[in-house]
């Protein structure tokens, strides 16, 4: 595993990261408010503890480059680049949403970022990830399209025929499998034969790396190194970064199946503290590592104060954007 | 006018909209060396095989590549080699490529054909003669288009090619050889069916291959002094009510005839909305002809016991006549 350095660290850099990692505690924290006030009736899958992945990743795309994720996807949909107001809007399900209310937390997306899309199905955005490789690469683009995915998707069909098609066809494509060690509830370890994703990519000829995906230092180095390579048309790589989910799988999870301890020492691992405690020693003012978290909290307050106050989406909604020829608004039935 | 076959008229559509508009691309199992069944036979001399993809036997990627590359600036259009194998990517097909626009309310479009050709080819068994057509007419999202006739097959693959959403085009396995005028170059708008008979004693709606067996009932049933009006739907989702109601409005008798199961089949959708929006001109209960509820056997005699025949069809517009 790539271990943590702090010598040569680019301090601008790294505060950028640790905003944006703030902001999407934040706006977690706010999503997850959301629920306990019941204005989030469905599912919502959190990502706090997993916020350095999001940010090392994302971060390292350029705002051309396309990017899919899981039903987890709020953080690297935020990292991409997405309006959290029209986020928060899509989680409560109101106007104003990225998609108007009609997707939610599960298929939270953001075209015009190339955020194109959580997917409610595991492992279902390794195959749109191939593809959408597969035509940039028709189109003769310099673009590459980037695969966040949970360790309980190596499991799934996909991460095979996806990955051997990124493989065969030499594909600009960044898989990054996000670790934390729980396929839903399930311990992955338990359900998974072999030595797991790293060992599976290289036997389809995908160099891996894996790294501390709570150490944002280590991600980001590697993502930057391996982006280049991809963009060199190189073909596609897989990143590992292992993590653990500090929050529940769903908002609504009671989390029976881990430790208490087990989760209290995992919060001694917390990536923004980690990233903060390499910034203090790099001497950086703490009045501005106080002031990201603070800024991100005044920011999601507002973004929930917004979605709150937002209307639902009109009923002709729901008719909208099924299909052209054979329009429900023509004929439903 | 050009003569040509069913499956050349296809590969001819397909040639003249790739040259058209060049993020137009194919993708599916063996394609460089023609596809399966010939269809595309030639194609990667003339566009390479960056646009007459081979791919691995995976059909869930070769489905779930084509719904991001559709999302991501191209066009594809997908070779299931059998309707049966698509339903390894029925999850890429349901709940991804017919969903997307929807759920990500309208920032993105799947403009994607996924060629699934289906029915009774003989003595292919169980997993190789399926018609799961009605199946894609219950998901919203999805069109669903079975041509019968090489005219058709042209036009109707153009249009589904142009179509901004994912159309299921079903092609009859059984109908590949079969010859036919392809008279222009036109598309064929989608959704409209096609009247292939007139007649004003009873009404006789079909697609795909099926269509050809009510055409030769017909004949027979005409030499006993009955009419048919044989109508093609050509395209199940969207149907042309407009053209059965009003056929039945003027013979009074319906009957629908298909070679997928008859349990579930289309053929109980026709039949609901006829009963329900034209029951007064109804002169006779509404009949359908299908396959029984079996798997389809390998075997010829059995096989044939499960096909719709004209005979059948004859014998129950006779019923229906009577």
């Amino acid at each position: 595993m790539v271990s943590q350095k702090t010598t040569n660290v680019d301090i601008d850099r790294l505060l950028k990261h640790h905003a944006l990692m703030w902001r999407i505690r934040a706006f977690e924290e706010a999503a997850l408010q959301a629920h306990t006030e019941k204005l989030v009736l469905g599912a919502i899958h959190p990502s706090i503890g997993q916020e350095a992945i999001a940010a090392g990743v994302c971060l390292n795309l350029r705002s051309d480059d396309l990017l899919t994720s899981t039903h987890r996807g709020h953080g690297h949909t935020l990292a991409k680049g997405a309006d959290p107001n029209q986020m928060m809007r899509e989680l409560l399900g109101r106007e104003g949403g990225n998609s108007h209310g009609k997707g939610g937390s599960m298929h939270i997306a953001d075209f015009s970022v190339g955020m194109l899309g959580a997917n409610g199905v595991v492992g279902a955005n390794i195959h749109i990830t191939a593809g959408a490789a597969h035509a940039i690469k028709l189109l003769k683009s310099d673009r590459i399209v980037c695969s966040i995915f949970g360790d309980g998707a190596i499991n799934r069909g996909p991460f095979l025929e996806g990955l051997n098609w990124a493989v065969v066809f030499n594909l600009p494509a960044l898989f990054v499998c996000e670790d934390n060690g729980f396929a839903s509830t399930t311990s992955t370890s338990s359900v998974t034969g072999g030595k797991g994703a790293a060992a599976r990519a290289e036997a389809l000829g995908i160099p891996s790396l894996t790294v501390d995906g709570n150490d944002l230092i280590s991600i980001d180095e590697a993502v930057r190194s391996v982006i280049s390579s991809i963009r060199a048309g190189n073909g596609p790589r897989l990143l590992v970064a292992k993590t653990y989910r500090l929050s529940g799988h769903t908002a609504s999870d009671p989390d029976t199946y881990r430790l208490r301890s087990e989760v209290e020492k995992a919060w001694e691992s917390d990536p923004i503290t980690n990233l903060g405690g390499v910034l203090r020693r790099a001497k950086v003012d703490t009045v501005i590592l106080d002031n990201h978290e603070s800024n991100a909290r005044i920011e999601m307050a507002a973004v929930f104060s917004d979605a709150k106050a937002a209307s639902w989406p009109p009923l002709s909604r729901a008719f909208e954007d099924v299909q052209d020829i054979g329009d429900p608004r023509q004929e439903a039935f | 006018m050009t003569t040509m076959t069913y499956a050349d008229a296809a590969k001819q559509a397909l040639t003249e909209e790739m040259r058209r508009d060049p993020t137009i691309w194919a993708l599916g199992e063996d394609l460089g060396r023609g596809g399966v069944f010939g269809q595309y036979q030639g194609m990667a001399e003339e566009f390479g095989p960056e646009r007459i993809a081979d791919t691995p036997i995976s059909e869930a990627a070769i489905l779930g590549a084509a719904v991001g590359a559709a999302m991501s600036g191209t066009r594809p259009v997908v070779e299931m080699r059998f309707a049966d194998f698509a339903l390894c990517a029925i999850d890429e097909l349901v709940n991804q490529a017919a969903k997307a626009r929807y759920m990500f309310g309208g920032q993105t479009k799947v403009p994607l054909v996924v060629r699934e050709p289906m029915g009774m080819w003989r003595s292919s068994a169980a997993q190789h003669s399926q018609s799961l057509e009605s199946w894609y007419t219950h998901i919203p999202g999805l069109v669903v288009v079975c041509p019968s006739t090489p005219h058709d097959n042209f036009g109707l693959l153009k249009s589904s090619i142009r179509c901004d959403d994912p159309v299921v085009y079903m092609e009859h396995k059984n109908l590949w050889a079969l010859e036919g005028a392809v008279p222009d170059c036109d598309p064929i708008p989608l959704g409209v069916a096609r009247i292939a008979r007139t007649g004003q004693d009873l009404t006789i709606v079909s697609w795909s291959s099926t269509c050809h067996e009510a055409m030769l009932a017909a004949v027979t049933l005409e030499e006993e002094g009955l009419e048919a009006e044989v109508i093609d739907l050509r395209t199940l989702w969207p149907w042309d009510k407009r053209a059965v109601l009003d056929s039945v409005e003027k013979t009074g008798r319906l009957l629908i005839a298909h070679e997928a199961v008859q349990v579930g089949g289309f053929g109980a959708e026709v039949a609901a909305t006829v009963a329900d929006r034209a029951f007064s001109s109804l002169r006779a209960p509404i009949k359908r002809i299908g396959a029984p509820r079996v798997p389809i056997p390998y075997a010829p005699p059995l096989e044939d016991l499960l096909r719709v025949t004209p005979e059948r069809i004859a014998a129950v517009a006779r019923e229906l006549t009577r």
